[in-house]
């Protein structure tokens, strides 16, 4: 059945308002990835209270302050670390992590990979602007090949990741990708990563205009998100979109899932049976 | 009954223990119900007593996937109200270095432990050391307070963890035990009071409307309460400078009032904090300055002394930071010299000099992996008493 939650759904009921204005630059998809964040929380109901936020450092990082719930700014690249141990702690709280991907997959990909192996419930979600936007506009290990950044001055040499072929290689239970140009489906894709019983890793890929894209030459904020839509092929529109307009196909959407068993309900689990064997 | 079995019951029973055993029962004996770590020599046993015993009694053992990601992890616990420990040794109490500086700006109560051995590097991890006094003071970027104790015996190990978590909690900081391979390993006889005891302290819970409710509010004594998530407070914690509201700014006015109460926190509360013992200090014309094992040597090379006719006493900071500066100041007051014997190449002679400014300070410095003989000062104790 379908619930247009649109119509009720107030992002002002989930910000801080006193935050006001954010510091994003103008045309920065990170804003639109906080929204439909939001949005997703609100569709399911999530207790503000209950809801606790962790984000890195960086752009992505700095969203946490914006959110009306019980957030934490951590240190670069260790936010899943910081949220494990709130997690196991606090297996009460939704834990949501927010990083980008310098901080998930440079500094924090050691972080990234075990957290995916332990499968802790928890939801990681990683802006990819391909791009280190709060220090200037370095590489990042997303950045496509060729492109231009200040530490890239003759193009970008190294070959880039793919986050969510890694984070299934390292045995995400759930993983998906989703553009900023499609809200509600990045919504939806955010929700079933909330709703999933184990660790979700959910790419969001987000534009940086301001550093990235002028760096590039890749016009307007309204010029790059839609090129999100013409250049690439989201793989949950192919039977909708035609071939010849859309060369690069992207795998979106839910990529990955599995439901191997949560690492806190096991762990707790083991603990009372030995409580028991104990007494 | 294990040893174990006698800190939950709160008996009181003597028990022949290490060092690190003593470590871990002190911390459940305390409320630790959360620890993260990775091995590392010669602090494992922590880790693996804590992954038996903390399941049985409803807390968490992680080994988490680095040195960096276990400190991370004890925070994010303690952020959400759950007692927290970590335990290591040199190389990775580097690791620890930068989340152990966003523990003190953010004012997120810890415990870190420390099990000295040899370095620089990965130096000699079997063998005992006293070389990390200074990086548990400075180890982490910017200028920050943290409160470091120095046991020298397997049951002081037991009643400082205890007293580590104690002041932690009280004074919203992280707190580094350190102590050397030395005792980590000997075992001693110990004297378990454990549980249902008055140190179980915590951490000033915010309560009250949240509008009313400031994260970082000064209200007199310099240490702000903190709100349990899930409470209604819905705050925001930060590395970054933040105001009373704990929300990030430059505003050099804010800044500087923030910092100044964090600054303060630890300097005002001296006799909460402070703690050292004095030893036949009152009547010395030689005073020796030591912590750890070589206290302890320290305080056989006192008695040899003392069985010549000389008068040699000694000074022995328990807690190490905030330095004990007063206290150590009156027992040298009438001393002639003072000798500071130190597994290291002088960092605690530094402190003393300084703190004594003037005085002739002379050090007996090992650094080769071996622990300082009560011979080896008494030796150089009974020199200086001589004049010679």
């Amino acid at each position: 059945m379908f619930i247009d939650t649109a119509a009720t759904f107030d992002i002002r009921d989930y910000l801080r308002k006193e935050m006001m204005p954010h510091f994003l630059c103008p045309g920065c998809g990170h804003g639109i990835a906080l929204r439909a964040l939001l949005w997703a929380v609100h569709d399911l109901g999530i207790d503000k209270d209950k809801l606790a936020v962790v984000s890195g450092i960086g752009c992505a990082g700095r969203l946490s302050a914006y959110i009306d719930a019980n957030t934490f700014h951590v240190t670069h690249g260790r936010p899943l670390a910081y949220a494990t141990g709130l997690a196991l702690a606090r297996p009460d709280l939704n834990v949501i992590v927010i990083t980008g991907d310098g901080d998930c997959l440079a500094i924090g990909g050691n972080h990234l990979i075990h957290a995916c192996r332990r499968n802790l419930k928890l939801t990681c979600l990683m802006l990819n602007n391909e791009v280190y936007g709060m220090t200037g506009g370095q590489v990042s290990p997303t950045t496509s090949e060729t492109r231009l950044t200040t530490t890239t001055p003759l193009g970008n040499q190294e070959p880039h990741f793919d986050a969510c072929a890694l984070a299934t290689a390292a045995g995400a239970s759930f993983v998906g990708r989703e553009v900023t140009r499609h809200v509600p489906k990045l919504k939806e894709l955010i929700k079933a990563g909330l709703e999933h019983p184990g660790f979700a890793f959910v790419e969001i890929l987000s534009d940086c205009t301001e550093i990235f894209g002028r760096k590039n030459d890749m016009g307007s904020s309204s010029e790059m998100i839609m090129r999100q839509k013409s250049e690439i092929r989201p793989s949950a529109y192919r039977d909708t979109v035609e071939m010849p307009f859309h060369p690069n196909d992207l795998p979106t959407g839910i990529l990955s899932r599995n439901n191997r068993p949560e690492y806190g309900a096991v762990y707790r689990r083991a603990a009372a049976m030995a409580r028991k064997g104990a007494s | 009954m294990n040893a174990f079995d006698i800190t939950l019951s709160g008996n009181n029973t003597m028990k022949l223990i290490s060092g690190n055993h003593a470590c871990a029962l002190g911390a459940i004996a305390a409320g630790c119900r959360f620890f993260a770590g990775y091995p590392i020599t010669p602090s494992s046993e922590i880790a693996e007593r804590l992954a038996r015993h903390l399941p049985e009694i409803d807390g968490v053992f992680v080994q988490m996937e680095d040195e960096i990601a276990s400190m991370a992890a004890v925070i994010g616990a303690s952020m959400g109200g759950v007692k927290s420990m970590t335990a290591t040794s040199g190389p990775g109490f580097s690791l620890k270095q930068e989340n152990l500086g966003y523990a003190a700006g953010a004012e997120i109560p810890c415990v870190i432990v420390n099990v000295m051995r040899g370095g620089p590097s990965t130096g000699m991890p079997t063998r005992p050391s006293q070389a990390d006094l200074m990086q548990a003071r400075w180890g982490s970027h910017g200028d920050y307070p943290i409160i470091v104790l120095t046991p020298a015996s397997v049951g002081e190990i037991y009643t400082e963890t205890i007293r580590a978590f104690d002041l932690s909690e009280r004074c919203r900081s992280p707190v580094v035990l350190l102590y050397d391979q030395v005792i980590a390993q000997l075992s001693e006889t110990v004297a378990l009071n454990g549980a249902g005891s008055s140190i179980r302290t915590e951490r000033e819970w915010a309560t009250g409307p949240r509008s009313a409710y400031k994260p970082y509010a000064n209200k007199g004594n310099s240490i702000p309460a903190m709100a349990r998530p899930g409470e209604g407070y819905r705050t925001h914690t930060t590395g970054l400078t933040h105001g009373e509201d704990g929300f990030p700014t430059q505003d050099p006015e804010t800044v500087t009032r923030n910092l100044s109460r964090l600054f303060s926190k630890l300097e005002r509360h001296h006799d909460m904090i402070d703690s050292w013992e004095a030893l036949r200090c009152d009547d010395a014309d030689v005073v020796i300055v030591a912590i750890g094992i070589s206290a302890r040597a320290a305080m056989r090379a006192v008695e040899l002394c003392r069985a010549q006719g000389l008068r040699v006493g000694l000074f022995r900071p328990i807690t190490l930071w905030p330095f004990p500066e007063r206290p150590l100041c009156q027992a040298a007051a009438q001393a002639r010299a003072v000798l500071v014997p130190e597994m290291n190449t002088g960092q605690l002679r530094l402190v003393v000099e300084r703190v004594l400014g003037g005085m002739p300070v002379e050090g007996i410095h090992l650094f080769s992996g071996e622990a300082i003989t009560p011979m080896n000062i008494a030796a150089r104790a009974v020199a200086l008493a001589r004049g010679t």
